[in-house]
């Protein structure tokens, strides 16, 4: 069977899967966001960036070749993916304190996992807009990090086809595609997995906020 | 003796409430360090210190004075707390003008009787934003968490006092 190497240990790969895939399937670590399995990868929160062959590439959208040598666990990419990390936090509004995703929230995690102190760069504040229109779902948009999740799950699992992201730059904003713009005018639901795979606070179920005290959330 | 000096900022005391949570190890730690300007002393101006702990972001232009003069005063400046690293609940304002929140909170909010804004001389002019205190001055060490837990202010103090750099164990690091 075909392998590459991930750190050094040889890890077997099928046809079409990606260095993620690849790495996933030996237990091997490589943080991410923006990865869904069975979903189109796009590569957009950079979080899985290795380094192959000498060349940086997100792990995720990177396809898996006979003789690869993957680097993953290196200071250079220790300190990439930590400057990742604070950017994706200044350009949001992240209160962890406040927020009701804390303890159980991907990017959370991410940034204990390497460590992160402090933010380094000067946080945006960006203004954002909340839809609180549905009656059992809403969206902080303050801390959506458009990983697109949402959106992909709405479209290939869901078949619903309710997000998308909208602007460029700093203009950048989660979007629900109806009429109103707002989430109460789509058939969403609850249970959809477009609402269990953000990552983040961006969108959450009403009526459960810190259902879970403090330790016995997921990554406490 | 090694002089500490501590601040609370826009924050809300709670991590100077955590870092007494050290209980009988607060005794220990006074044996070894002499607090200079602080809540727990009520000295009020700093002098020439060892540590500094800031806690909360910059609100006012008090805070930044204060700051300032931990910054020239302090060899070592911790930023302590959720507030001083990202401006914590306090920048929670930031989305909104300086007028949107003096009217919310003393014009127009529930129960509020002869409606005036506060215009005394003494009270220190807000910020266009709150912002955390990496901003202004350098930080040399950062230790978050809303607050910190007391052993998280024991690892930082025990490297600090024996002149080592602070590692934080993975499960001191929380960001609520």
């Amino acid at each position: 069977m075909k392998a590459i190497s991930l750190d050094g240990i040889m890890a077997p790969f099928a046809e079409g899967h990606t260095v993620m895939d690849c790495a996933l399937a030996a237990n091997i670590p490589i943080p991410h966001l923006c990865y869904l399995p069975r979903c189109v990868p796009h590569g957009s929160c950079r979080l899985c960036t290795v380094k192959i062959d000498g060349r940086f590439a997100s792990a995720c959208t990177q396809p898996a070749m006979e003789g690869q040598h993957v680097e993953i666990d290196t200071e250079e990419l220790r300190q990439l993916r930590l400057s990742l990390l604070r950017m994706l936090f200044v350009e949001g509004n992240h209160y962890c304190p406040s927020c009701e995703k804390s303890g159980s929230c991907r990017l959370q995690k991410a940034a204990y996992d390497e460590g992160m102190l402090d933010l380094h760069y000067r946080p945006w504040y960006p203004k954002r807009e909340m839809d609180a229109s549905h009656p059992d779902i809403l969206i902080d948009r303050d801390r959506c990090i458009f990983c697109e999740l949402c959106v992909k799950a709405s479209r290939d699992v869901d078949g619903k086809n309710i997000f998308g992201i909208s602007g460029r730059g700093t203009d950048t904003r989660l979007v629900v595609n109806s009429k109103s713009g707002l989430l109460a005018d789509t058939d969403i639901s609850a249970q959809d997995r477009a609402v269990e795979v953000c990552p983040v606070g961006a969108i959450l179920v009403k009526g459960l906020g810190f259902e879970i005290p403090i330790g016995k959330r997921l990554y406490d | 003796m090694i002089r500490l000096a501590t601040c609370s900022l826009a924050g809300c005391f709670g991590c100077h409430m955590s870092f007494l949570d050290m209980d009988e190890r607060f005794l220990d730690l006074v044996e070894r360090v002499e607090f200079d300007r602080s809540p727990f002393t009520d000295i009020k101006s700093i002098g020439k210190c060892d540590i500094g702990l800031v806690e909360g972001g910059l609100c006012n232009e008090e805070n930044l004075a204060v700051l300032k003069k931990f910054r020239e005063n302090c060899v070592i400046l911790v930023a302590v707390g959720a507030c001083a690293i990202n401006g914590g609940i306090p920048a929670m304002r930031n989305h909104f003008s300086i007028d949107e929140c003096l009217a919310e909170a003393y014009l127009d909010g529930v129960g509020i009787e002869n409606p005036q804004i506060p215009s005394d001389p003494e009270l220190p002019v807000l910020l266009k934003k709150v912002c955390p205190v990496h901003e202004a001055v350098r930080i040399d060490y950062f230790l978050p968490g809303c607050p910190p837990s007391a052993g998280a202010f024991e690892v930082l103090l025990e490297a600090l006092l024996k002149g080592e750099t602070p590692e934080l164990p993975r499960n001191f690091i929380h960001y609520d």
